[in-house]
């Protein structure tokens, strides 16, 4: 009986010195979140990620833009979502078990600002070198280049890095009749 | 031991604040009835004024409050008549201090503008002594002003001592009475006995001490000089010596000091200075009354961006803890029905969930309580306004204040102060006539200014009425087409046509005066008005008089909504914007002027807004005489809101849009619903706003 205990303990131990040896080797670098859309993968580093929920059918906002989906309501706080499928311009955006909603954040000044944003699926969890993010080929491509930070190679496959202060900014998003309410 | 006072200092300010809003205002009843009670509550105002600054080494401070402190001395005992150039003085005072306060507490040093204000005081007080000499030749030259002074004299001579020996005193070998004799070496000495506690002669014990004494001692000496005689006893007894002075010894004795001081200082002064200059001072200080109040005004903005505290009475604290109290236990009864559950207590758990809920609202409601306060708070800041206005004017004004102490939501408060001072003002230069005028029209009395406040329903409505001359609508309606602001010849009703004078450029004065007419101002009060979610409505009889009424919600974070379904959408519309709703099936809509939907209701006709047009909400087109049409009032407009289905009404937590989104036209924030999603409150101003210019936008696309 407690050979068999001692023996599990054994193997655990083992198991958690490998993970630490794995977390050593990915300390360098900076960690970033990739995500899924529309085929393509995406990341953002993961510090600005807040949290991440299920899909679920945000409030509708008034006259929005169709990339934005409305609000939600995080803890009581009230947090627009917009899909990025939408924003980049991609076909066919489908709602699924796996579409998840990736709370971001952005400073904008002493402000901080969440932003809910519709992906396809969460991919990965990642570390990697900033100094060897290459730069984006500004190559006609369907997505407005000021929303792409770069291009990050990771296991022979190309993430494209977001940025995060002009995808969220409030500037960028197109919105009817935000004139004062009151007045 | 080393205490950072500056942590102190928040309190300060915001008690010696409170303290010159007290003498502000007791200066003002001096005006009227000249009671002592009021002279000794502005004496113990700037008292405690000084007291505060000196120890927190405000010097300045303390040094002005203490030359006023000298003249209320004397206004207290009778020796100074209470004039209206004193109470000027005073009120003057009261404004430079707060200048002075407002500075420090900003962290800027004081200017010097106090000095001048001090030489007229001492110029005053020096002018009394002079008279005082006159009128009694036989007092002593050398102190015409400290009577205060031998007061004190006089009162520090009586001391009361009481001697409480324990009963062992007599077998420690010290005698009570030995040092009685010492006491009467020091003065006049009364003695009396206390026998109550001497028990009957059958259980007395001998050499036990059952007697204590109360004494009186008429002496020059010093407190320490009396207990000196109990020193070999003072373990073994319980001693009190107290000064038969009415205050405590050391107030009174710094103030004889200070006042010894003063003296020098005026005599010296009195003797370059003549007494014909209280004149001019008075001139001076009527000519400085409309820069003082720009000054304040700068100075309100000020403030109120750094007041962050709030005075809470307890009783309203003690509510709340009393209902913490409640959840805490329904919440643990709650548990427990939750650890062993079956079916059997279904009812107690139901039970139990509407306490909770009843305990969740009212502890909701005390929390917003907390955060009410007596509208008296703005109130008093108006007679001292109209006093020095009319008084500049020329004109007799009677101020008439009711409902001070209801109560609205403290940033409602902040927020609405300016805008009522500007009605008020308004009042007063523009509302009330000249003498001249209202003896030519053959008014009767004086002109009267009544500002009122009460709740209705889950609003507070503020009115501020005046008997004077009125707006005349033809002139108002002139002065419009003048301006561009109507066409000529347009027939628009009455009230509207006095709404305009609350319209951005929009000013009937003759004259500009420093006072108001420049056409800044009404539209402002309007606009924050608006902005705190509330309206203003004027009505005005020619030659009679006119009445602002204001009506502003109680509280900006709580909102009674009504709850309405449209497609799938659920939006909450505030309940006090609805009028009425009617099931569209019932009623026949009619298109006017082009293709624009109206309900006729009697004699008006009121445009329909659709929210699935207006709102883009993408669904299928329902059927026209489905559902039903709310008809909501903002700011005296009328919209009918094309609604499928009206939902319950519940009290809603307003939660910002903005905070991490863009404000939208018509949507004045959000709530969260009680199954957790998230519903649009209907900003029903900005909708009708909206609808009107979209309808021009498609017109003129038409075209």
């Amino acid at each position: 009986m407690s050979s068999e205990l001692h023996d599990i303990l054994q193997e655990q131990s083992e198991n958690i010195s490998s993970i630490n040896r794995e977390a050593e080797e990915e300390s360098k670098g900076t960690q970033f979140l990739s995500f899924d859309v529309g085929g393509e993968e995406f990341a953002v580093n993961i510090l600005s990620v807040q949290e991440i929920r299920g899909w679920d059918n945000p409030t509708f906002l008034p006259n929005a833009p169709v990339y934005i989906k409305g609000v939600l309501n995080l803890r009581g706080t009230i947090v627009p979502v917009m899909d990025l499928r939408n924003r980049f311009s991609f076909k066919n955006a489908q709602y699924s078990d796996t579409t998840v909603v990736v709370i971001l954040k952005t400073k904008n000044g002493e402000k901080e600002r969440l932003m809910g944003c519709v992906v396809d699926g969460v991919s990965d969890v990642f570390n990697f070198q900033e100094s060897n993010i290459s730069e984006v080929p500004d190559y006609g491509s369907g997505i407005d280049s000021r929303f792409t930070a770069g291009v990050m190679t990771v296991d022979d496959h190309a993430v494209t890095l977001l940025e995060l202060s002009n995808l969220l900014s409030l500037d960028l998003i197109k919105h009817p009749y935000t004139g004062a309410s009151h007045g | 031991m080393e205490i950072d006072l500056s942590q102190f200092h928040a309190v300060f300010f915001e008690e010696s604040f409170e303290g010159l809003d007290v003498m502000e205002q007791e200066l003002l009843n001096l005006e009227e009835d000249t009671d002592l009670e009021n002279v000794n509550t502005i004496f113990r105002a700037a008292h405690s004024i000084k007291g505060g600054s000196a120890t927190f080494g405000f010097n300045q401070v303390a040094e002005f409050t203490h030359v006023m402190e000298t003249l209320l001395d004397e206004m207290r005992e009778g020796k100074r008549e209470i004039t209206r150039e004193i109470i000027d003085l005073l009120l003057k005072s009261v404004d430079c201090l707060r200048g002075m306060l407002n500075k420090l507490q900003d962290g800027d040093d004081v200017n010097n503008d106090y000095v001048e204000l001090v030489d007229y005081f001492n110029q005053l007080l020096s002018n009394e002594s002079s008279d005082d000499k006159q009128n009694t030749p036989n007092q002593n030259s050398e102190e015409p002003l400290s009577v205060s002074n031998k007061d004190d004299d006089n009162s520090n001579g009586g001391y009361s001592i009481k001697f409480v020996p324990e009963n062992y005193i007599l077998q420690t070998g010290n005698e009570p009475v030995r040092m009685f004799k010492e006491l009467e070496g020091l003065g006049t000495l009364t003695v009396k006995a206390d026998l109550t506690k001497v028990p009957n002669f059958v259980e007395l014990d001998p050499e036990l001490c059952f007697v204590s004494w109360d004494m009186q001692l008429d002496s020059q000496e010093s407190e320490a000089d009396i207990r000196a005689v109990f020193e070999w006893v003072d373990d073994d007894c319980l001693l009190e010596v107290k000064q038969l002075n009415n205050s405590s010894s050391n107030e009174s004795e710094k103030t004889s000091d200070n006042a010894k001081a003063t003296v020098s200082e005026i005599n010296s002064e009195a003797s370059t200075q003549t007494k014909a200059q209280t004149e001019p001072l008075v001139a001076d200080s009527k000519k400085l009354v409309p820069i003082k109040k720009e000054k304040e005004a700068v100075k309100s903005t000020n403030k109120s961006t750094s007041s962050a505290s709030i005075r809470v009475g307890i009783d309203k604290v003690d509510t709340l803890i009393d209902l913490v109290g409640e959840l805490v236990i329904t919440q643990s009864m709650l548990g427990e029905l939750g650890e062993n559950f079956d079916v059997s207590k279904l009812e107690q758990l139901v039970a139990g969930l509407r306490e909770l809920e009843s305990n969740t609202r009212e502890l909701q409601e005390s929390v917003m309580r907390i955060r009410m306060l007596p509208i008296g708070f703005v109130f008093n800041r108006m007679p001292r306004m109209v006093r020095d206005l009319s008084a500049q004017l020329g004109k007799n004004i009677d101020l008439i204040i009711k409902g001070e102490d209801t109560e609205l939501d403290k940033t409602v408060m902040e927020q609405i102060g300016d805008p009522l001072t500007h009605l008020v003002r308004n009042a007063i230069d523009h509302g009330i006539e000249s003498n001249q005028q209202r003896a030519d029209n053959n008014k009767q009395g004086v002109g009267k200014i009544t500002l009122d406040a009460y709740h209705q329903g889950g609003n507070i409505i503020i009115e501020i009425e005046d008997n004077g001359g009125g707006i005349n609508p033809d002139i108002i309606y002139a002065k419009a087409v003048e301006k561009g602001l109507i066409e000529e010849g347009v027939e628009i009703p009455e009230e509207q046509i006095i709404g305009l004078i609350m319209e951005p450029g929009f000013s009937t004065a003759e004259v500009v005066s420093d006072v108001s007419g420049r056409g800044v101002g009404l539209d402002v009060v309007k606009r924050n008005i608006n902005n705190l979610g509330g309206s203003v409505d004027i009505s005005s009889v020619v030659g009679r008089g006119t009445k602002f009424t204001i009506r502003l919600p109680l509280t900006l974070a709580i909102l009674d909504g009504q709850l309405i379904r449209c497609a799938n959408e659920i939006y909450v519309i505030p309940l006090a914007s609805i009028v009425e709703s009617i099931p569209l099936a019932g009623i026949k809509l009619t298109k006017i002027a082009g293709n624009m939907p109206v309900y006729k209701n009697g004699n008006e006709y009121i445009p329909i807004v659709d929210l699935r047009d207006e709102f883009d909400i993408k669904t299928e087109k329902q059927s026209t005489n489905e559902g039903l049409i709310a008809i909501v009032e903002g700011e005296n407009r009328k919209i009918a809101i094309k609604i499928d289905e009206l939902l319950g009404q519940q009290q809603v937590v307003i939660k910002s849009l903005e905070s991490h989104y863009k404000c939208i036209q018509g949507v004045s924030g959000a709530t969260i619903l009680g199954d957790g999603r998230v519903s649009l409150i209907l900003d029903i101003v900005g909708l009708s706003r909206r609808s009107a210019d979209r309808a021009t936008a498609v017109r003129e696309k038409v075209a």
